[in-house]
């Protein structure tokens, strides 16, 4: 139904989504003799919410870290915005526009969050080394353009009050919330979360759901994300790629994926007999 | 009382990533550049100068230097002693071939020239990591020294393997060589001490500081968000070899005269600038100063009382410096890594709400 | 048989190499010890073996220690016991002084730097060198002292005779050189006996491979990072030995072992094979390296040499040559 519509499709709440963002064509990954992903496609559209779900260990972190550069792939192809990336480093896939949270904090503890969140502009930070050294009106003035974005995203996650502590004291919710500010202060094109609620309860939960309709919403920014919480999946995401033993076998909108019987199968467990 | 920011507002993004966000500090700021320049100079005595402010300002820039690789950037290093060879052997042949050219710029080609060799041997940074590479940095230290001592061409093929300073003046004034007032010394170690902190400040305040502290607080993370691993690295070689660079350069012209390599910039000089940072903090401007502060302060502090007023041998006075400096480093990481910065930094906090604690 | 002269020196300062080599894998192996059990980068394992050796002196000449202290008091000037200690009480004695150490040492500085990053830890060993420096100048005082526990020293007649047979060229070889490898592979061999079979050894290889686990089937961490301390303490000791008998005990000892830490990144830092095979490839290297290159560049190579091909080959394999490559996770 989707694959119908190349210029995108409609969702029922009403929102456009536009074409073909990112494409995975034939993953596979292998670690040694272990393959963690194998033979996979699918398509990320620009504008909308897409999830990757399945069991533990099911390759869905390898596939996050396929798409954000960490590993590389033995086989298959990555397609961004109609091109196919050659193999890149990491942090020349950031400045393509890929921003990511991780499912373990990565922030940078020795920071505060004022800065934490700064270091997702260091891709648009142009001024030479010399000019930073003397603080010339350059440095000073890329700076304080810097901190005005920063300053907006740190209103709309509601981190004012913290904008100075020191990340390493700060509780696992609001960690979260500024790993998610450092990844939006890149003002990524196509935003990933590794499980963007892990170990929250219910509360931050819907704090966390809210923040990541909003920034779909507000900046129109590509979102995939993993997630366990089957639940939450439902609700927030467009469409769901279903993973299982490094495989993928289903993939739709929640609904059809819902219906989809190898996901109860595995999700469920199924009777061998 | 008057350590307070009540209603010391900041309107401007500009003004809230000043340096000195209090105006009480930045009181003290000016305070202090007024008495280093236009004061200290009228008072102190030959003695001081020359063997506490001198030694103290000249460590204070090789531990800026260290502490941006390795307090801001994490990256360890045990090569510091064998960098300011570099700037000081580099100072020398600069200044021996060209005579006529200012020794103010002399010493900041060394510094330039020691940027690039720390360049060279942080290249190994990329793949190796930790006390790998500290130990890797040894391998800098040795071949270096063992390089300036073995090479006459680096000496000028001087009898004795030394080198020594030929008179150099600014504004006319001589401030290396025998004829030189310690003052005279003393204002241009002071100039580049404050020029040179200033500008650490400003790097560590803006996107080099934070990708270096990236860089430090986690590698793998950092390069995710757009860091370019080996080139933070490399910059925070070549900025810190710089400061390291221009620290030997002036330990040589200024403060020694004459240097013999092994014995002026050996491995215990690397370990020596190493503890400044950590007694003083690592990660922290004001920790850079106050550990060369403590270590310049110390020695001369057990020989006041050891020797001179107790009367204690001079090479016993020596081991229990040895233990005080081991213990003191073992103590400072165990209860305090962030050094003499932090507690100060504490203190701060106490007095913005003294005398109402609630 | 007739080679030339430049192949037979070649062979005479290899064959050397080898020997010190043996040497530096000694000290290599507390390092390698102490990595494995603990995580901790021991730099201070050089300066342990000068304060073992200047220990063993101090005990075997009777000497009082911190005479230099003592004598501060007004009237007071004692410097020896009078008396002397045999070698192999000496030995023992210093043996037990490095145990009480290793209690000292975990007491005071390891428990409280539990959960560090490794970086902190080899930087407390820094600073822990510095103290013991100190305190072993304190102790007995810095002054060079020749150690003498009855080894053989001396040209051995042996090599010379059968080299002269073979080549009509007789190798210098020091028979302390030959001691030296022959204690060194019954330490190994011993160390390798213990850390297998016996039950302490077994708990050993638990907590390298894994704290957490090993502590919750009930093995005590403290008790192993106090064994493990003595034993590299015990190295030390037996390294000290060696190198205070071949080139006096002094500040320069400690230096010496430095090397052992070039030794590690070839070898791997948690490889015991890694550290002889290391302490191998760097003897007879800087040796041929001085050799051959030394009189073109000036000489003293040995200096640099193993540090600089330690950063060579670490450049292309970060893992040295036994180690595990590590597979870096988000």
């Amino acid at each position: 139904m989707l694959d119908a519509n190349p210029e995108g499709y409609t969702t029922a709440d009403g929102r456009k989504i536009g074409g073909v963002l990112m494409e995975m064509r034939n993953i596979t990954l292998r670690f040694g003799g272990v393959k963690a992903i194998t033979d996979i496609s699918f398509d990320i559209r620009e504008g909308e919410i897409r999830a990757i779900i399945g069991p533990n260990g099911a390759g869905k972190s390898s596939m996050l870290n396929v798409i954000s550069g960490f590993y590389v792939p033995q086989e298959g192809e990555v397609w961004f915005h109609g091109q196919r990336r050659a193999p890149m480093k990491p942090y020349e896939v950031a400045r393509q526009g890929i921003a990511r949270t991780f499912q373990n904090i990565a922030l940078f503890d020795g920071m505060s969050v004022l800065d934490n969140i700064m270091t997702g502009r260091l891709t648009m930070m142009k001024t030479g080394l010399f000019s930073q050294a003397l603080w010339w009106g350059r440095a000073q003035a890329e700076e304080t353009e810097h901190r005005e974005k920063v300053e907006r995203i740190i209103d709309f996650l509601e981190i004012q009050s913290i904008r100075k502590t020191p990340v390493g004291r700060l509780p696992y919710g609001l960690k979260k919330r500024v790993e998610l500010a450092r990844a939006l202060a890149a003002e990524p094109k196509l935003l990933l979360l590794d499980e963007p609620m892990a170990g929250m309860n219910v509360e931050e939960k819907e704090d966390m759901s809210r923040f990541i309709l909003d920034v779909n919403d507000e900046f129109g920014t590509t979102i995939a994300l993993i997630e366990h919480d089957m639940g939450v999946v439902m609700d927030l995401s467009d469409r769901v790629v279903v993973m299982d033993y490094g495989k993928k076998i289903g993939d739709g909108t929640p609904d059809e994926v819902r219906a989809n019987q190898a996901v109860i199968d595995a999700y469920l467990g199924v009777a061998h007999d | 009382m008057f350590y307070r920011e009540a209603g010391d507002f900041k309107t401007s993004y500009k003004d809230d990533s000043q340096t000195f966000p209090i105006r009480f500090d930045r009181r003290g700021y000016y305070a202090a550049l007024l008495l280093g320049f236009a004061v200290l100079p009228f008072l102190l005595n030959d003695y001081w100068t020359n063997a506490v402010f001198i030694p103290f300002l000249i460590y204070a820039i090789a531990a800026l230097g260290l502490n941006i690789l390795v307090g801001y950037c994490g990256q360890l290093s045990l090569g510091t002693g064998g960098f300011m060879a570099v700037g000081a052997y580099a100072c020398y042949k600069l200044t021996t071939a060209f005579p006529d050219i200012n020794i103010v710029f002399h010493i900041l080609a060394a510094g330039v020239i020691t940027a690039g060799v720390g360049v060279l041997f942080g290249l190994p940074s990329l793949r190796i990591k930790g006390f790998y590479l500290a130990v890797a940095t040894l391998a800098a230290q040795f071949f270096l020294v063992w390089l300036f001592n073995r090479v006459p061409w680096f000496y000028n093929y001087s009898a004795s393997g030394q080198i020594s300073m030929p008179e150099r003046t600014v504004f006319g004034i001589p401030v290396t060589g025998a004829q030189v007032a310690p003052w005279a010394g003393y204002l241009v170690c002071l100039a580049f001490v404050v020029l040179l902190a200033w500008m650490a400040r400003n790097l560590t305040r803006g996107a080099t500081g934070r990708k270096w502290m990236a860089i430090r607080d986690m590698d793998i993370a950092a390069e995710i968000i757009g860091v370019n691993p080996l080139r933070a690295k490399l910059t925070a070689f070549a900025v810190s070899s710089f400061y390291v660079g221009i620290a030997g350069a002036l330990f040589f012209s200024v403060y020694l005269g004459a240097v013999e390599v092994g014995e002026a910039f050996g491995i215990e000089k690397s370990f020596a600038v190493l503890f400044m940072i950590i007694i003083g903090g690592l990660g922290s401007i004001f920790g850079s100063f106050a550990g060369a502060a403590f270590m310049v302060v110390l020695p001369v502090l057990i020989k006041l009382v050891l020797v001179d007023s107790w009367g204690w041998p001079t090479d016993l006075a020596a081991h229990i410096r040895l233990m005080i400096v081991g213990a003191l480093i073992i103590i400072f990481l165990i209860a305090e890594p962030h050094g003499m910065a932090q507690l100060w930094r504490l203190a701060k906090e106490k007095l913005r709400l003294w005398p109402f604690p609630h | 048989m007739v080679l030339p002269d430049q192949v037979l020196f070649a062979m005479e300062a290899a064959l050397n190499g080898l020997l010190s080599g043996v040497m530096y894998a000694l000290v290599a192996l507390g390092f390698v010890l102490i990595f494995k059990a603990s995580g901790i980068f021991n730099y201070a394992q050089g300066v342990m073996a000068l304060f073992a050796a200047l220990t063993l002196v101090g005990i075997q000449q009777g000497q009082v220690p911190f005479a230099d202290l003592i004598n501060l008091i007004p009237g007071v000037e004692v410097h020896s016991f009078g008396w002397t200690v045999p070698s192999v009480l000496a030995i023992v004695l210093t043996g037990l002084v490095m145990i009480g150490m290793a209690l000292i040492i975990e007491a005071l500085i390891l428990k409280h730097l539990v959960n560090q990053p490794p970086i902190i830890l080899f930087m407390a060993t820094i600073g822990l060198a510095y103290f013991l420096e100190g305190l072993g100048d304190t102790m007995w005082g810095a002054d060079i002292k020749t150690m003498d526990v009855g080894l053989p020293q001396g040209m051995s007649g042996t090599i010379d005779n059968v080299t002269n047979a073979w080549f009509g060229y007789g190798f210098y070889v020091d028979q302390l050189n030959i001691v030296a490898t022959v204690v060194a592979a019954v330490l190994v061999a011993l160390l390798m006996l213990f850390s297998q079979y016996s039950k302490q050894g077994r708990a050993l290889r638990a907590v390298a491979d894994d704290h957490q686990a090993a502590l919750s089937v009930g093995i005590s961490l403290r008790f192993i990072w106090v064994l493990v301390w003595s034993i590299a303490g015990f190295v030390a000791l037996v390294a000290g030995i060696m190198w205070g008998a071949r080139s006096g005990v002094q500040f320069s000892l400690s230096l010496i072992a430095l090397k052992a830490l070039p030794v590690l990144m070839l070898g791997g830092f948690t490889s015991i094979p890694g550290a002889i095979v290391g302490g191998l490839i760097i003897g007879i290297g800087e040796q041929l390296f001085e050799f051959w290159v030394g009189p073109l560049v000036g000489g003293a190579t040995e200096n640099w040499f193993a540090y600089v091909l330690a950063l060579v080959f670490l450049v292309f394999r970060p893992q040295g040559l036994f180690g595990e490559k590590i597979i870096e996770r988000v």
